[in-house]
């Protein structure tokens, strides 16, 4: 059985219109006697059989229009196998070899001699990145532009999702039989010898800990926590957010009304917005307030320059345009600094309790936990459903008591619990 | 909106610009009874009449001439060149006289002429009927030199160039004539000259093209795409003077840059695009600017195997695609 495919019928023509079948299913045809006619833009056309034989099943109907090269109908030569015909000069084009070279490129680490286009480099230069701790996953393990943008939307560098190649883990077992030699740098996530896997620290990661560290080492840390009422705030909420949505594009959530607590607050108890420097404390003129932010592999705690000059809806922008550029790796080194105190949304993970280490080298940190429903006593025997939250601080005990730490909770308490629609109307 | 074929868009887009305005009015070889030997003028000698469809003699030079002098005296004449190869003969008419003519007149005249060309291969043409001749009129000022890649950009562009107030030279590619069909509306639309398209969005690299390679260029994104590579493809539109911006813009995407032409490598339109993408993006290069072009050989061969060779096609790009992106 061979195929007759719709051929070449004349410059620019890339098909033809099925006019008529001259020779029906079971006929017989001789080579080169004509078996259809083809209309084209341009011309009508016999089709040649380019085989003598029986005619097959006519695959193209009276009326099909057929992209030239493509099966018109079957002849059968009597032989076995199906083939081509081959009267037709111009192909479609076969796939060729080479493009079977398809492999998405694999992660690779760059060399020692590696050498960086004018864009990676600019961009790590702009973005204080390391580029001994990127893993380059272009042609021979370079580092693309696409992996520099990784690492600053992710914040560390990229892993490599293949385990390391043998030749490197032959390099970390020789080093291993020598106890002088030193400890192989780790630059992707590798396996050790007892499946255990090590994790290289990024940057971010470092930092963080230095920082953590650094905190919880330097400053004498003390916890308080408080259990508020918030049910007017969740009634407010819920009356508004649709419209909110609606207007500014962005779902308004209770961190923004916190806030506003928070920093009038601090105006009100001005020490708890200040750092130890020694010999002094330095109170703070500015209420500048950190939000932490996480992202999954890391925490970032941009700033709110001046929260206590913002309204509700305000600080809810605010905190909207801090998000935003830390999801998307915009944040820029002025937006992460000059935090005076940090309020940390621990309730978005539906923590209860939660003992915060300071923001270094701030006096406090304040966590909102998670609104839930309660039955509480509001007056004596009388049972309700209340929205409960906690307010959890930590604070620098050098500069701060438990005294002026409980007013200060008292005040934020006082704030949120009998909220004022007017004062904090997001409208 | 009714799908037509490239040449349809272009015969529609003469026939609304002679409808539109009297003074627009078609000259070349053939044009008239037969409608052209492509078929681009069906139907416009029996609309609009013999004076206004000229049949000329096989004179380029004349053909070119006649319309530059019609033009100055205030007519809208749409010259057809039977091939772009044959342009040749008029090119001292097109870059001597109807380039310069507002320039050298100090605004006093002006030249509002459209020439229109079929060019390219992969119609087994050989040498005198597959030319891209293109760069040899790029870097001529006063010249506009378009090329659409697609029905609804062929019809806004060439009655965007009908109504250009200086010459502008339309070259159509012959095998994307009956090959390409697309949406084009009935209405009285425009493509600005000037201006590139972004024809595909993408973020791993960027492929700069024009014409027929356009079509390849996004058959070859589609097979890349499954395997996650997003290419960003910018179609030129007009290749003289370039839309800088765009290439830039276009450049500075991804970093990694592919020029694709039919044309003969060295001295193409691409070259050019090379140079201001070099000039202006160094720092946002990630990998050298490639070229994907036709061989720096006299002429497409008349051989199948050899034209197939010469000609661009979409399993080039690809290949061309995946070495860059996997750079």
């Amino acid at each position: 059985m061979k195929n007759i495919t719709m051929p070449q019928l004349g410059e620019s023509v890339t098909e033809g219109t099925i006019e008529r079948w001259i020779v029906q299913p079971g006929e017989r045809v001789e080579k080169y006697d004509p078996i259809a006619e083809v209309q084209t833009d341009k011309v009508m056309a016999e089709v040649p059989s380019s085989f003598s034989g029986i005619m097959g099943e006519h695959i193209a109907q009276v009326g099909d229009v057929v992209p030239v090269g493509d099966v018109i109908c079957t002849i059968d030569t009597g032989e076995g196998t199906t083939e081509e015909s081959a009267p037709v000069p111009q192909q479609t084009p076969k796939p060729q070899e080479q493009s079977k070279q398809t492999a998405v490129p694999q992660a690779k680490k760059a060399g020692s001699h590696a050498r960086y286009s004018p864009v990676v480099m600019r961009l790590a230069a702009e973005h204080n990145i390391d580029l001994q701790q990127v893993v380059g996953t272009g042609a021979s393990g370079r580092i693309t532009r696409n992996d520099i943008k990784r690492v600053i939307e992710d914040g560390i560098p990229v892993s490599a999702p293949t385990p390391a190649p043998a030749r490197a883990e032959a390099v970390v077992e020789q080093a291993q039989t020598t106890t002088s030699a030193p400890q192989k740098k780790i630059t992707k996530e590798t396996l050790d010898d007892n499946g255990d896997t090590l994790i290289p620290v990024s940057s971010v990661r470092r930092a963080i800990a230095e920082k953590m560290t650094r905190s919880l080492h330097e400053i004498p840390h003390a916890w308080m926590a408080m259990e508020i009422d918030v049910t007017n705030l969740v009634k407010y909420r819920n009356e508004v957010k649709d419209a909110f949505y609606e207007r500014e594009g962005f779902k308004l959530t209770y961190l923004p009304f916190f806030i506003e607590a928070v920093a009038k607050a601090l105006k009100k108890f001005p020490l708890l917005n200040s750092t130890w420097e020694g010999d002094v404390i330095r109170q703070h003129k500015d209420v500048h307030i950190s939000i932490a932010v996480a992202t999954d592999d890391a925490l970032y705690v941009p700033v709110i320059k001046h929260a206590d000059d913002y309204s509700v809806r305000g600080l809810a922008k605010q905190l909207n345009r801090l998000t935003t550029a830390v999801r998307e790796g915009t944040m820029t080194m002025e937006q992460m600094q000059g935090g005076t105190f940090t309020v940390n949304n621990t309730g978005a993970f539906g923590s209860t309790l939660s003992k915060g280490i300071i923001n270094h080298p701030q006096a406090a940190i304040i966590q909102i936990e998670s609104i839930n429903q309660k039955p509480v006593f509001i007056e004596e025997n009388v049972l309700a459903g209340r929205y409960m939250t906690n307010l959890c601080i930590s604070i620098d005990h050098r500069i701060l008591d438990g005294l002026i730490c409980g007013k200060f909770l008292q005040h934020v308490k006082f704030l949120l619990e009998n909220f004022d629609k007017q004062q904090m109307s997001v409208d | 909106m009714p799908m037509m074929s490239y040449i349809d868009a272009i015969t529609l887009a003469m026939k609304e610009e002679m409808e539109r305005d009297p003074n627009v009015f078609v000259l070349g070889e053939d044009v008239g009874h037969k409608g052209g030997v492509f078929k681009a003028t069906k139907g416009l000698h029996e609309q609009f009449g013999e004076a206004r469809v000229l049949d000329t003699p096989l004179a380029e030079s004349a053909i070119v001439g006649v319309a530059i002098g019609a033009a100055m005296y205030g007519k809208r004449p749409i010259a057809e060149m039977q091939f772009a190869d044959f342009i040749m003969p008029a090119v001292n008419q097109i870059v001597s006289e109807a380039a310069k003519m507002r320039y050298r007149s100090n605004n006093d005249w002006h030249c509002p002429l459209v020439v229109r060309a079929p060019f390219g291969g992969g119609v087994h043409g050989a040498l005198y009927h597959s030319q891209s001749v293109e760069a040899l009129f790029a870097g001529t000022p006063g010249l506009k030199i378009v090329i659409p890649s697609t029905p609804y950009d062929a019809k806004g562009l060439l009655k965007a160039a009908v109504r250009d107030e200086d010459p502008v030279l339309f070259f159509e590619h012959k095998r994307a004539y009956r090959l390409l069909k697309g949406n084009v509306p009935e209405d009285d639309y425009i493509v600005p000259i000037g201006k590139a398209d972004v024809k595909r969005e993408g973020s791993d690299i960027t492929v700069i093209t024009y014409g027929l390679c356009v079509h390849f260029a996004m058959q070859a994104a589609d097979r890349l795409a499954s395997d996650g590579i997003e290419v960003e493809i910018v179609d030129l539109r007009t290749v003289y003077p370039l839309d800088k911006e765009a290439i830039i813009e276009a450049a500075k995407k991804t970093g990694k840059v592919l020029l694709v032409t039919e044309d003969n490598k060295e001295g193409s339109i691409m070259s050019e695009v090379a140079a201001i993408i070099s000039e202006h993006c160094l720092f946002d290069l990630d990998a050298p600017i490639r070229r994907l072009a036709g061989p720096d050989v006299p002429a497409m061969p008349y051989a199948p195997t050899m034209e197939k060779f010469f000609m661009m096609n979409p399993d080039k790009i690809e290949h061309a695609m995946r070495e860059l992106a996997a750079f």
